[in-house]
Order: structure tokens, then C-alpha cells, then sequence
């Protein structure tokens, strides 16, 4: 065990912790029961006018009681870890760790895989667009959406300002099954560089430019030169030459009416000023790839309408 | 001078006893505001208002506003009294009162802007953690000053609660509050990781230990015997549970840390001191009730004791209830929900609140030269309303904790949770809303107490010439 850096430290908790437990026995043994039925007075002393004290016993009942929680202190102590580095007698450890062969969360976790195990690797055999029309699956799948997921992305899946609707047909990454199990599994780090440089007049013709793509109200005049500047400041690099985004590296489909931040110009006129930067958790390692799996074919699901998506 | 040594110093007991009272009602006021949050959340109105901010208000404005002017009032009445000297120092006693309020001023200005320290019960920023310990220091001065003085050779029992509580919580403070300051109002804990969890956990619960408890016991050796009329218990009792007490507090806090990173054996050892402590926690509450012994009757038509044998009773209950709790089974169950939050309240409602409160209705009329307070029946009013209050506080959190515990773990054949954890939110709704008409009832008693005294202050005088008295004549 590597709680204490050398045996001095291991040994100074022992005893202290020994003689501490001792202790309270010992101021409790050194009290004398006086005889039964002797003449309880009080100590003699007077304060404060009319303060005194009797001397009676200490309650008997409450002896025991102090000496039972010495005693069940000391038999803890001998069989679970709390001496020092002592292990104890049932070798128990709350997590696994070195020399610990009774460790309560292994056994727990191992219990359970037992039981859910055969299910999810019977999931995991299912192709994602079978097991997302699998309604048991599907409870399942919702379960841990509700857990894990709805925190950002809410209950029914729709998403929030940043936080992407599951429950449409549109993607930043892309909606192949293998792409959504990626996204869930190594998580997505979604980057629009800020591009204040460019002034704030130009960010405002992009903005209209922007508006215009989606069929929204904007300026004609600033569309045109907003037109212009969208391919000469590069923007097209990233979201096509059509505006119409690129799954490759999470570019929005601008041409749409699905807005991650808002439509709104001043919304926009933000967004290209200060840039965005979005991240999605990367999930494997906490989950594992058979939940992973579920959640993906859940959120097919959602997209579809189906099972999840009300 | 030997003119101002044959009184007693009643001012500064007296500026106390009333802040207690104005303390209280704002405290409690922020509390009832943070409960109906949680059943109204439209009800956080910008960062300034937010639960978030407006609970370590809470924590702070109760526990060191009022519980700390309840403890500065009555130890300094107690250990004058009891010593039969006037306070070791009137300029020192003056400069803790207007100290201790700057404090919670500044307390309540930098946490609804979001100063903290992020440590719970001790989120106030290292300027103010440095005007804590001076302010210390001095009330340590007064108080051991006043005892060195004293006029009888024994010490009395309040008083060896009183200095426990006064040196353990220097010790917490100046070695918890440890920080290396940013800027005037940013600073960062001297510890890292697994030990500033521990560090902080030592301290949180030695807060309930020494401040929560010990002081308070100090006032319940007091004022217990006074207003029953009747000596003490036992004082061998008295003095078995007084060390049993202060020495196993010290272990308890790891009890905080169960199923974390801290070391396995760490959290056996606060587990199993936690129900050592059990047996001396119950010394008090025994030397407390048993005290009444031959004068039951008198619970039926003095308010005053009722509100100071009710506060044992809920004592008994909150000390059985916590050692319980630290067993690491019923912990995995309890812990993170409610029922922690109910078992707090039932200690600092039932059992720090109602012996503050009858307290300082015993030392109200006596600062302000009246036989009783100006209306006994709303101190009767006052005890039904809070009791009930408590009642209904602790009972909707007992059931809201469980149930939460109960959801949290519950898991479907396919190993997922049954539960989400806005669900239980949901679930919970009713009994928050049960909670906040318990906290606002225990409100409204503060309110009916603040009347009773300001009709008190308003027909009476202060009092500065009550004259010391000689100690006993057969008390050599």
C-alpha cells in the first residue's frame, strides 16, 4: 500500500490510533461505581447564587453503551482496513488496488457484468439500423440517453443553444452509423477561428450574405459584397462554396434552418467576430463500446423519429 | 475603577443577546429564500441571488452570525457570573462585539458577489479569515482573562465547554483557512487533492463539534440549572463526557470522505470514532434532561424550559442519528441526499437554535430590568410554531433523502439506472415545498421573538449596575 511514505508513518497511525481507542476504555474503567443505594450530594461548590452539582453516577446503561462502541471499534478495526497499512482480517478494500484481493467495487462491478453483459454483447452483434427499430433496445438505449447525454443535449433530444438536436435529419459530422458511433466514442471538437481581423463592416456583409443562404431577411446590398468576401476570406475553405458545410471537420450547413448559436445577425455577426468552440465529450473509455453502440443506434432513432424521439 | 470592577459588564452581553435575535431572522430569512429556490427556481434572480451564493450566506449568517453572538452573549454573561469578577477587559469585550459584526457584514457583501474560498463552511477570503483570528485571539484574551480572575477556585462545568470551544476553533480556523492569497479577494488552499479534502472535513466537522456543540453545551450547563432551578446532574458525568467528547471529535470528520480517494483505513477511523462519540455526546444530553429530575412539572408552564429541554431532546436525536449515518452502509445510502441536509437541521434547528433561543429569553429580561420577558404566552407561541417547523423540516427531508438514496441506486436487469436524476429532482419537489413551510414557520417565530424583545427593551432599562456578587459564603 502506498498511503504512507515509510513503515514510521504506518506505525505512528497504528498506535495512535490504538492508544486513542484505549483511551476512552480506560478514562471509562477509572471511574468507581460508589456502592448502591450510597447517598448522592452534591460536590459542595456553589456558583453564582444558587449553581450547583450533584454527584450522582455515571448511568449504567450508558457505561455499556460507551464500552459496546469500544468494543465493536476494536473488532471493526481487526476486520477491515484501519490500522495503518493492516489490511485486516477479511482482507477488504472499497476499490481494487495492490494486495487487495476482496475489493468491494470489483465485486460489484464484476456482479453486474455477469448479469448485463450477455445482453449488450447481443446488441453489439446487431447491426445499428436493426437495433434502433428494437424497441427493447431502445428502453435500454433511452435509459442511458437520460443519464448520460440529455444533461447537454435535453430529455427529448433537441438540443440547446451549442448543444446539437438529435432529433432532426441534420448532421455537423455526418448521420452514417459509423460516423455517429465515432462521434460518441472519441468525441468532437467543433472549432470556428474568431475573424475579427476582417472588420467589422465585412463581418456584417457576411452576416446578411449568411441570412441570405437560409432564405432569411437580409440587406441586398450587403449579400453582394458579403458574397464576395465569404470566398476571398476563406470561409468557403471550410463551409463549400455553396455554404452548404462539410461533415470532414464539422462545418455547419449554413444554407439550412438549423442554427447551433442562432440566426439572429447580431447572433451571427458574434459568431464570425469571436469564433466558436464546441467540444462533445469522448465517451469509450467511461462507457464502453457495447453502450456506446446502444447510445449511437438510440440516437439514429431520435433522427428517425422512432423509438426515442416521441 | 473598583467602582467599575463590583459590576458586571452587561453592555456587551447585551449588544450580543440582541444581534442574536436580528442575526437569526436574517439568516433564517436567507434560508427560507434558498428553500423556496429549489421549489421555484425562477426565483434566482441574477448571479447576485443565486442558490449558488446565497447558500453559504445561509450557512454563514446562522451558524457564526447567530449561533456566534448566542455564544459570545451567553459565555460572556456565563463566565462573568459564574467567576464573580467583571470581564477581564471592557475594551477587548467592545472590540469583539463591533470585530464580530464587521465580519458578518463583509460576509454578506463578498458572498452574494462570489468571493469564496469554495471550503464549506469557511468560504470567506483570507482578508476576513486574518480578521477572524484577530477577533479570536481578543475573545480568547476576555474570556481566559475573566477566568483567571475568578474570584471561586472551581471552575465551573459551562466554562470548560466555553474555553474547549474557544481553542479548538482557533486551531480549525487558522489551520483549515491556510491559503495563499491572488489578490485582495482570490485565494488558493494551502493544501492539495486527498488532504484539502481531509483538512476541510476536519474542520467542517469539528465546526459541528466545538462550535455547533461544545459552545453549546456550555450554555445548556448554564442556563439549564438556572431556569429548572435544580443542581446539576452528575458532575462526575459531566466531567467523563466533556473529555470523551472534545478528545473524539477530533476523529470524526472522515466520516465526510466515505467511498472517495481518501485511504480506506482513514475512513474506517472516522467511521468507528464517529460511534465512539455516541456514549459522550449522550453525557450531555443525560446531565441535561436528568437535571430536571424532581421538577418535571415544571416543563408544563415555563416556556423557557421547554425550548431548553426540547433542544436536548432533538440534541440526543441528532447525535444518535449521525453516528449512525457515519456507519459506511447506511452512508452509501444517505450520503449526497437530504437526509443529510435534515439531520444538519435537526441539530441546528432543534438543538442549536431552540437552546440559543430559550437562552437569550432567560437573559433578556434580567439586561433590560424586567422580571420576565413582555409577553410569556408569545414565548409559549413562539416554542409550539419553531417545534413545529423543525418537525415538519426534518421529516420531509427524512423521507425526501431516503427516497432520493432509494432512486439513485436503483438499477434496471440492464444495468442502467431506473432513475434519471432530474427524476428524482421531481420526486422531491413535494417535500421541498414541505420543508420550506417548515423553515418559514421557524421564521416566523424569530419574527414573534424579535417583537416580544424589542416590547421588552421598550419597557425596560439597561441594566449596568448589577453588582458582582460575593461567592459563597462556605466556599473557601
Amino acid at each position: 500500500m502506498s498511503d504512507f511514505v515509510s513503515q514510521f508513518w504506518n506505525w505512528y497511525v497504528i498506535l495512535l490510533v490504538l492508544a486513542s481507542i484505549l483511551a476512552c476504555a480506560v478514562l471509562l474503567w477509572t471511574q468507581k461505581t460508589p456502592p448502591a443505594g450510597a447517598q448522592v450530594d452534591t460536590t459542595g461548590h456553589v456558583w453564582d447564587e444558587n449553581l450547583e452539582e450533584y454527584n450522582n453516577p455515571l448511568p449504567k446503561w450508558w457505561m455499556w453503551l460507551f464500552y459496546i462502541t469500544i468494543i465493536f471499534g476494536l473488532v471493526y478495526g481487526a476486520l477491515y482496513p484501519m490500522f495503518g497499512s493492516f489490511q485486516g482480517l477479511l482482507g477488504w478494500c472499497s476499490s481494487p488496488q495492490p494486495g487487495c484481493a476482496n475489493s468491494q467495487y470489483a465485486r460489484e462491478v464484476a456482479k453486474t457484468d455477469e448479469q448485463v453483459n450477455p445482453l449488450f454483447d447481443k446488441y453489439q452483434k446487431t447491426d445499428l439500423k436493426v437495433l434502433a427499430a428494437d424497441k427493447e433496445a431502445m428502453e435500454t438505449g433511452k435509459r442511458l440517453y437520460l443519464t448520460y447525454c440529455m444533461q447537454c443535449h435535453g430529455a427529448d433530444g433537441k438540443g440547446a443553444k451549442g448543444f446539437p438536436n438529435l432529433a432532426d435529419s441534420d448532421w455537423l459530422w455526418g448521420g452514417e452509423p459509423a460516423v455517429i458511433v465515432e462521434t460518441i466514442s472519441n468525441g468532437r471538437n467543433g472549432m470556428m477561428p474568431p475573424h475579427a481581423q476582417l472588420g467589422s463592416e465585412t463581418i456584417k456583409d457576411l452576416a446578411n450574405y449568411v441570412r441570405s443562404l437560409s432564405g432569411l431577411p437580409a440587406d441586398s446590398v450587403r449579400v453582394a459584397k458579403g458574397q464576395e468576401a465569404f470566398n476571398s476570406a476563406g470561409c468557403s475553405g471550410c463551409h463549400g462554396p455553396d455554404g452548404k458545410g462539410m461533415h470532414a471537420v464539422g462545418a455547419p450547413n449554413l444554407t439550412d434552418k438549423t442554427w447551433l448559436y442562432g440566426s439572429s445577425e447580431a447572433t451571427i455577426i458574434e459568431t464570425i467576430t469571436k469564433g466558436r468552440n464546441n467540444r462533445m465529450p469522448a465517451w469509450k473509455d467511461f462507457l464502453g463500446e457495447p453502450k456506446v453502440h446502444v447510445l449511437a443506434a438510440y440516437v439514429i432513432s431520435l433522427s428517425e423519429g422512432g423509438a426515442g424521439g416521441k | 475603577m473598583r467602582e467599575a470592577q463590583s459590576t458586571y459588564n452587561y453592555k456587551v452581553v447585551r449588544q450580543f443577546a440582541v444581534m442574536t435575535v436580528i442575526w437569526g431572522i436574517v439568516g433564517m430569512l436567507v434560508g427560507v429564500i434558498i428553500a423556496a429556490q429549489l421549489v421555484w427556481p425562477e426565483l434566482n434572480f441574477g448571479p447576485w441571488l443565486h442558490f449558488g451564493r446565497l447558500r453559504p450566506l445561509h450557512t454563514n449568517a446562522v451558524i457564526f452570525a447567530f449561533g456566534g453572538c448566542a455564544l459570545f452573549a451567553t459565555s460572556y454573561y456565563v463566565v462573568q457570573r459564574t467567576c464573580h469578577t467583571r470581564l477581564f477587559s471592557d475594551g477587548l469585550a467592545a472590540f469583539t462585539f463591533w470585530g464580530w459584526q464587521l465580519i458578518i457584514v463583509l460576509a454578506a457583501v463578498t458572498l452574494p458577489l462570489g468571493m469564496t474560498t469554495g471550503k464549506e463552511y469557511a468560504e470567506l477570503e483570507w482578508p476576513i479569515d486574518i480578521l477572524i483570528t484577530v477577533v479570536w485571539v481578543a475573545y480568547a484574551v476576555v474570556f481566559f482573562g475573566t477566568i483567571a480572575k475568578r474570584k471561586v477556585t472551581h471552575i465551573y462545568v459551562a466554562n470548560w465547554f466555553y474555553g474547549g470551544f474557544i481553542l479548538a476553533v482557533a486551531l480549525l480556523h487558522v489551520v483549515n483557512s491556510a491559503e495563499i492569497p491572488v489578490t485582495l479577494t482570490k485565494s488558493y488552499s494551502a493544501y492539495a487533492g486527498v488532504q484539502d479534502a481531509m483538512v476541510q472535513w476536519w474542520y467542517g466537522h469539528n465546526a459541528v463539534g466545538f462550535f455547533l456543540t461544545a459552545g453549546f453545551l456550555g450554555m445548556m450547563y448554564y442556563f439549564v440549572p438556572k431556569q429548572a432551578g435544580r443542581p446539576v446532574y452528575s458532575y462526575r458525568l459531566s466531567v467523563v463526557h466533556f473529555w470523551a467528547l472534545i478528545f473524539t471529535y477530533m476523529w470524526a470528520g472522515p466520516h465526510h470522505l466515505h467511498y472517495t480517494a481518501l485511504p480506506d483505513w482513514t475512513q474506517s477511523v472516522g467511521m468507528v470514532f464517529s460511534l465512539i462519540l455516541l456514549a459522550p455526546s449522550w453525557g450531555g444530553m443525560i446531565n441535561g434532561v436528568m437535571t430536571l429530575s424532581g421538577a418535571w412539572h415544571k416543563l408544563r408552564d415555563d416556556p423557557i424550559l421547554k425550548f431548553l429541554i426540547t433542544s436536548l431532546s432533538f440534541y440526543g436525536m441528532s447525535t444518535f442519528e449521525g453516528p449512525m449515518m457515519s456507519i459506511k452502509t447506511v452512508n452509501a445510502l444517505s450520503h449526497y441526499t437530504d437526509w443529510t441536509v435534515g439531520h444538519v437541521h435537526s441539530g441546528a434547528l432543534g438543538w442549536v437554535a431552540m437552546v440559543s433561543i430559550g437562552s437569550v429569553y432567560y437573559l433578556l429580561p434580567r439586561l433590560f430590568g424586567k422580571s420576565e420577558m413582555a409577553s410569556v404566552k408569545l414565548i409559549t407561541v413562539h416554542f409550539w410554531v419553531a417545534t413545529i417547523g423543525v418537525v415538519l423540516y426534518i421529516a420531509s427531508m427524512w423521507i425526501a433523502g431516503v427516497m432520493q438514496g432509494l432512486m439513485w441506486r436503483a438499477v434496471n436487469v440492464d444495468g442502467t439506472l431506473t432513475y434519471s436524476f432530474v427524476e428524482s429532482v421531481k420526486a422531491s419537489y413535494p417535500f421541498w415545498a414541505i420543508r420550506f413551510l417548515g423553515g418559514l414557520l421557524f421564521l416566523v417565530g424569530m419574527l414573534v421573538m424579535a417583537y416580544n424583545m424589542f416590547k421588552t427593551i421598550a419597557g425596560g432599562r439597561s441594566v449596568d449596575d448589577a453588582r458582582v456578587m460575593q461567592p459563597a459564603a462556605h466556599h473557601a
